[in-house]
């Protein structure tokens, strides 16, 4: 690539320019900052389409009383249930039951605490989940 | 307190803190040229991996091994040290800023609260430098990025004891020990053979040219084997693994041109000029890749833009890089 053909397509860099190797004028090699390149713009919103709409449908789920917050939660920091488990040091299995409405609400506040804190949230802020269809990326 | 620290960019993390560190105790050496002596090109596709249900495809040799080999083949010591407890972690870091020592950290990107959102997945090898602190923030030379940043200190501890694969488990190093005068030239030609030797001879489908032309040959039937948009996320994910992960361009394409420009300099030898602007070219030919492949992803694609055409792509990298690797290993064997 050629340095005048660095590409400068805005987007997931959000003004933040990244070194992208390319030959001057001269036939030397030089770091030049680049805003960004479209196809990479493209493939990174195409992996967060999939994210936004597994924290959507977590949403949804949770607001008919199908499943917890914790899992609305889960999908909101990209996290599986292993994941989360290793963080709050529960075994999986009892992670993977606290997805269930009915045993997250008897759950005791100190497992509750080990949650919200993981996510730096409330213990009111981590029980509820938005009203309405979030894209995380407009959150910024 | 901060450390005097001079913070230049780059292209990837893990290069760009090695050169950060060495230029600090007077080893000037550009990132390419650690990249290059550290065997960093790679490729490999590892369908039974999977990475977010997708399978993974690496530009570069697994995570820590440039640093490692950049270390051992320049004769520079680092000191490692891991914990267990992450308070003492930060006391240990806070005690090496005192000392006037910047310390490399490992880190899990995703807690990372200077990272733009977009950027932010559980990724546990995210390597920086630490060289500062103030007021209860640390101050960064995060190579990514163009000026050096804060991290407050709770985010910092956390991203040191991310958890999920590869944990760091709070791992910082610091360089204990600098030649005067490194063997440059024996390292070059160690890292260029390590590189040839895996992406000619590496056994197996998945590795190297031939990992290539297995992805090609995976690419072909992706249409008939599965959804159009579950084939269209395969296509972005190894975009997105030869663009957006720090690669400087074409899957660490043009950062090993760069490196065997260097080389080229350094060893006084005329044909490796020429074998670096055939790996522009080659790099060239992945951004091609890439740029075809996005239009696909986003359903722009002209009739010409198939899965097909991208196998074809594909096996002409697999075909130039071959002969490229095997001229290249011929010239360090000459000599």
């Amino acid at each position: 690539m050629r340095e005048r053909d660095v590409p400068q397509d805005e987007g997931l860099n959000q003004g933040l320019p990244e070194i992208t190797y390319a030959v001057d004028e001269n036939g030397r090699y030089v770091g030049v900052p680049s805003l960004g390149w479209e196809p990479k713009n493209i493939a990174n919103a195409q992996a967060w389409e999939v994210i936004s709409e597994d924290i959507n449908t977590q949403a949804r789920l949770g607001r008919d009383g199908k499943r917890s917050p914790l899992a609305y939660h889960l999908a909101r920091h990209l996290m599986t249930v292993g994941l989360v488990a290793s963080y709050v040091r529960l075994p999986r299995w009892r992670v993977k039951r606290h997805l269930k409405p009915s045993v997250f609400n008897r759950l005791k506040p100190e497992i509750m605490q080990r949650y919200a804190d993981l996510f730096g949230l409330t213990l009111a802020e981590f029980k509820q989940i938005p009203a309405a269809e979030v894209n995380l990326l407009d959150q910024e | 307190m901060e450390i005097p620290f001079n913070h230049r960019q780059s292209a990837h993390c893990e290069t760009g803190v090695l050169a950060n560190l060495l230029g600090h105790y007077g080893l000037t050496i550009s990132e390419s040229m650690v990249f290059g002596i550290g065997s960093g090109l790679f490729f490999g596709y590892f369908p039974f991996i999977r990475i977010n249900r997708l399978p993974l495809t690496a530009f570069r040799v697994r995570t820590g091994g440039i640093m490692k080999r950049a270390v051992k083949r320049l004769g520079v010591s680092l000191a490692w040290e891991k914990f267990r407890s992450p308070e003492k972690a930060m006391a240990v870091l806070d005690q090496k800023l005192v000392d006037a020592v910047p310390v490399g950290c490992r880190t899990g990107a995703y807690w990372l609260s200077y990272f733009p959102r977009r950027y932010r997945f559980h990724f546990n090898m995210h390597n920086l430098v630490v060289f500062g602190k103030q007021n209860g923030s640390y101050l960064i030379s995060d190579p990514v990025f163009p000026e050096p940043v804060r991290c407050p200190h709770d985010d910092l501890m956390k991203a040191r004891f991310a958890r999920g694969p590869m944990q760091p488990k709070g791992r910082m190093y610091y360089v204990t020990h600098v030649p005067l005068q490194p063997n440059l030239s024996g390292a070059v030609r160690q890292g260029i053979k390590e590189v040839c030797r895996t992406m000619l001879k590496a056994p197996g489908p998945f590795l190297g040219v031939k990992g290539i032309r297995y992805l090609a040959k995976n690419v072909e039937t992706w249409p008939q084997k599965m959804e159009a948009r579950e084939a269209a996320l395969r296509l972005g994910q190894v975009i997105r693994m030869q663009e957006e992960i720090g690669t400087g361009g074409g899957g660490f394409r043009f950062i090993y041109a760069a490196f065997l420009q260097e080389a080229a300099g350094l060893l006084n030898d005329d044909h490796l000029q020429r074998l670096s602007d055939r790996m522009t070219e080659v790099g060239d030919l992945w951004r091609e890749f890439a740029l075809i492949g996005s239009r696909i992803c986003k359903q722009r694609a002209d009739e010409t833009e198939t899965y097909t055409a991208l196998a074809a792509i594909l096996r002409q990298c697999a075909d130039t890089e071959t002969r490229l690797y095997q001229d290249l290993l011929a010239r360090m064997d000459q000599e």
